[in-house]
């Protein structure tokens, strides 16, 4: 299932290259991009633990930058 | 500005005012001379202005990231603490942060002018239900209802108007900023705002198929298609920061070491390292430069799929050019009448409109139009008799009761016809090859340029004959030649203009492909002033050609192929650069393609060609700008003639400047 999330305060277009990174290498995650511009990240991932996963993409993205918000 | 920005803003403010006082006091000397309690004074306004950035650098070092800049400032502004530059310490952090405001402000208004300039989503659609209207989510609205669009509102879904007339503004989509009339009948864009008048269209795309969703896709997936200069400062910036950050340790250990001593003047040095160390000048500005390119060349009306499909339009130096619907208009017109036996042009006319009334072919509908232009009448059907098409020659009819023949040269033959043209359609050949006679070719494959359609009648004898033996087979009715009716393709108003225009920016040959015979295709090619023309090709051949063409050219140089996306799908995708054009393309093409042309209008390509290399000069502009100016200030900072204020300055003070210049991208209209 891939889906688009908006973001909220994402600030640094470095730090969205780290989320993106990171993001990517969660257990499930077929792709994922964040849009920098656009302010936006879609994720890609397995249909069964997308919840699951969307959690671990949160905690992910609050480690690299605390202050970006995923609007869900 | 946001939130976010607005305390920020408040910070900086308070953070300056007491800075400014203790700097003051400093210098006028009522400050005590104990360090401790100057420490203790400046590091009020340095938290006030940095607590944030040192609690992020902690909470990321224990996340074991350590190259963030967070950590630099902090480590750098540590040390001039450490080095006793107590103002310059909480200085440099003011100043760090204010860059950061700036550059976080005008990327936001950046983004913000490019999502305005992208708003063509409609919001709601209006439903008629019991005589009152219901705003409801165009996207649970299914096909085939009846939506209402009110003067003024953004049409929300394609479909055909049924009801109303109205002039509609497609510049959103199209660049084109004459209205278009729409009226019953018309089919309708989603996107378009509605002029004066209320309509009422029957859609016939669910709202994620229709054109709007599709627009907006392309434009959004458009930056995630990079070109290799935003990969190579992808690149770039990973190895960068650790290899400044690096040298930055060098230099405050090595220097103290061996030359002994000087432990906080190299430390210092050290800091300005730190400062300089992050890459955002160049992280930001380089696909916010590509973001602006597609971003003006979708204002006027082209598509472009991609920074890499940017970057390679501004390298373009060969396109080629699928003739019908591209540099033609894929309409057919009449462009001759040659009646002939004593028969009238109007009588040709007349006959040939009404043998062709129930085809649909596109050569019949101009038939049809033309005779409509010329005496106001439409086609009579109750005239029209029972019709058989016969395959590859054209159609054998009967109009008042009348057998007539429309088709080729083979069909006039085989009825045994003279349809020998007479002298003035020679010349006339012989001044315009592109009027050809269609001999050869097959009457219903007839899909590019000059086509001469032969129509023949029973004569009066074959009628008496006729009448007087019912029995009589049509083999042998005696059929009299009436004459031919020519019909031509036209070539698009502008096309000439464009392809002098492409040359102008450097595109060095144009070449054109057609399935059209040699002789036509000159004409035309002539007329435009196409460099290389290919002609009498079958759509497979226009792919093995442009497979040739492409082994052909060097490495360095880009080939763009030309098409209207009806049966050259595969050909657009192979090309370095596939233009399709948007109005139309079939939805395969749309997709195939890399940049799209809205309203088909080819004189598109040259400012888009424009857009690209402009695009690309700012973006080189910014990359040399902000490398030139770090390294400058690494120099001078590693042999002691630079300080904090600069590397600032080199750090957030080169982003905002490069942001500032990728934003003109987005302002220039490629004219």
């Amino acid at each position: 299932m891939k889906k688009k999330f908006k973001l909220e305060d994402l600030d640094c277009a470095h730090c969205a290259a780290k989320m993106e990174e990171a993001i990517k290498k969660i257990e499930g995650v077929n792709d994922a991009s964040v849009n920098f511009l656009a302010q936006k990240m879609t994720v890609d991932a397995v249909d069964e633990r997308f919840d699951a996963i969307m959690e671990e993409v949160r905690a992910v993205c609050a480690k690299v930058e605390p202050d970006c918000k995923i609007l869900m | 500005m946001t939130k976010k920005q607005k305390k920020m803003l408040l910070r900086i403010m308070i953070s300056f005012v007491l800075l400014a006082a203790l700097m003051v006091c400093e210098h006028i000397g009522v400050l005590p001379e104990n360090i401790w309690i100057e420490l203790v004074l400046f590091a009020v306004p340095y938290l006030i202005i940095g607590y944030d950035i040192i609690f992020k650098a902690a909470k990321n070092i224990r996340h074991g990231q350590i190259f963030d800049e967070n950590f630099l400032m902090m480590i750098a502004t540590f040390g001039a603490f450490g080095a006793q530059d107590f103002s310059e310490a909480a200085a440099v952090m003011l100043f760090y942060q204010v860059g950061e405001l700036f550059q976080s402000y005008a990327v936001g208004k950046s983004r913000q002018s490019i999502s305005d300039m992208m708003d063509i989503c409609p919001e709601y659609a209006n439903i008629e239900e019991n005589g009152t209207l219901i705003r409801t989510d165009p996207d649970d609205v299914e096909v085939g209802s009846i939506i209402v669009v009110k003067p003024g509102e953004r049409v929300p879904l394609d479909g055909v108007v049924t009801e109303g007339e109205s002039l509609i503004d497609t510049a959103a989509l199209t660049g084109e900023s004459v209205p278009r009339r729409a009226a019953v009948g018309d089919e309708i864009i989603s996107g378009c705002v509605n002029g004066s008048g209320t309509l009422k269209v029957r859609t016939t795309k669910a709202f994620d198929d229709s054109t709007v969703s599709k627009i907006l896709e392309l434009v959004e997936n458009a930056s995630s298609k990079k070109a290799k200069v935003e990969n190579f400062i992808t690149k770039f910036a990973r190895y960068y920061t650790p290899v400044v950050t690096i040298a930055a340790v060098i230099l405050a250990a090595l220097p103290p070491l061996l030359l002994g001593g000087g432990w906080s003047e190299w430390i210092h040095r050290a800091c300005i390292f730190l400062v300089i160390s992050c890459p955002c000048a160049l992280v930001i500005s380089v696909p916010l430069g590509f973001f602006g390119g597609i971003g003006a060349a979708s204002r006027i009306g082209v598509l472009v799929k991609g920074g890499n499909y940017l970057e390679a339009v501004a390298e373009m130096t060969t396109i080629v050019f699928d003739k019908t619907g591209t540099l033609t208009k894929g309409e057919f017109k009449v462009s001759g009448l040659y009646a002939e036996n004593g028969f009238s042009q109007e009588a040709l006319l007349e006959l040939a409109a009404h043998a062709e009334g129930y085809s649909n072919h596109p050569i019949a509908d101009s038939v049809r139009a033309a005779y409509l232009e010329r005496t106001g009448k439409a086609v009579d059907l109750g005239r029209v008799g029972e019709a058989g098409e016969q395959a590859g020659h054209g159609i054998s009819v009967t109009v008042d009761g009348k057998k007539v023949l429309i088709g080729n040269e083979k069909l006039m033959k085989a009825n045994g016809i003279n349809c020998a043209i007479s002298k003035e359609l020679k010349v006339l050949e012989d001044n315009h090859p592109n009027l050809v006679k269609s001999a050869g070719t097959d009457y219903t494959s007839v899909t590019e340029s000059g086509t001469v359609c032969y129509v023949a009648c029973e004569n009066e004898y074959a009628q008496n004959e006729y009448a007087q033996n019912e029995h009589a087979q049509n083999e042998h009715a005696h059929f009299e030649y009436v004459g031919a009716v020519i019909i031509s393709d036209t070539i698009k108003e502008g096309a000439r203009a464009a392809i002098a225009d492409m040359k102008k920016v450097g595109v060095q040959k144009c070449i054109m492909l057609t399935g059209d015979r040699k002789a036509a295709a000159k004409a035309v090619a002539g007329e435009l002033g196409i460099d290389e023309l290919h002609a009498e090709l079958l759509p497979a051949d226009k792919v093995a050609r442009v497979e040739a063409l492409l082994n052909d050219r060097d490495k360095k140089e880009r080939l763009a192929f030309v098409g209207d996306g009806i049966n050259d799908a595969p050909v657009l995708a192979r090309a370095d650069i596939g233009f399709a054009m948007g109005s139309m393309g079939s939805d395969a093409a749309i997709e195939a393609a890399d940049v799209v042309l809205m309203d088909d209008d080819v004189r598109k390509i040259a400012a888009v060609v424009r857009i690209a290399r402009k695009t690309l000069r700012i973006v080189k502009q910014n990359i040399v700008f902000a490398l030139a100016v770090k390294a400058l200030v690494l120099i001078l900072g590693a042999l002691g003639m630079a300080n904090m204020w600069e590397a600032v300055f080199a750090d957030v003070g080169v982003a905002v400047i490069a942001i500032l210049n990728a934003m003109r991208t987005l302002r220039y209209n490629g004219r």
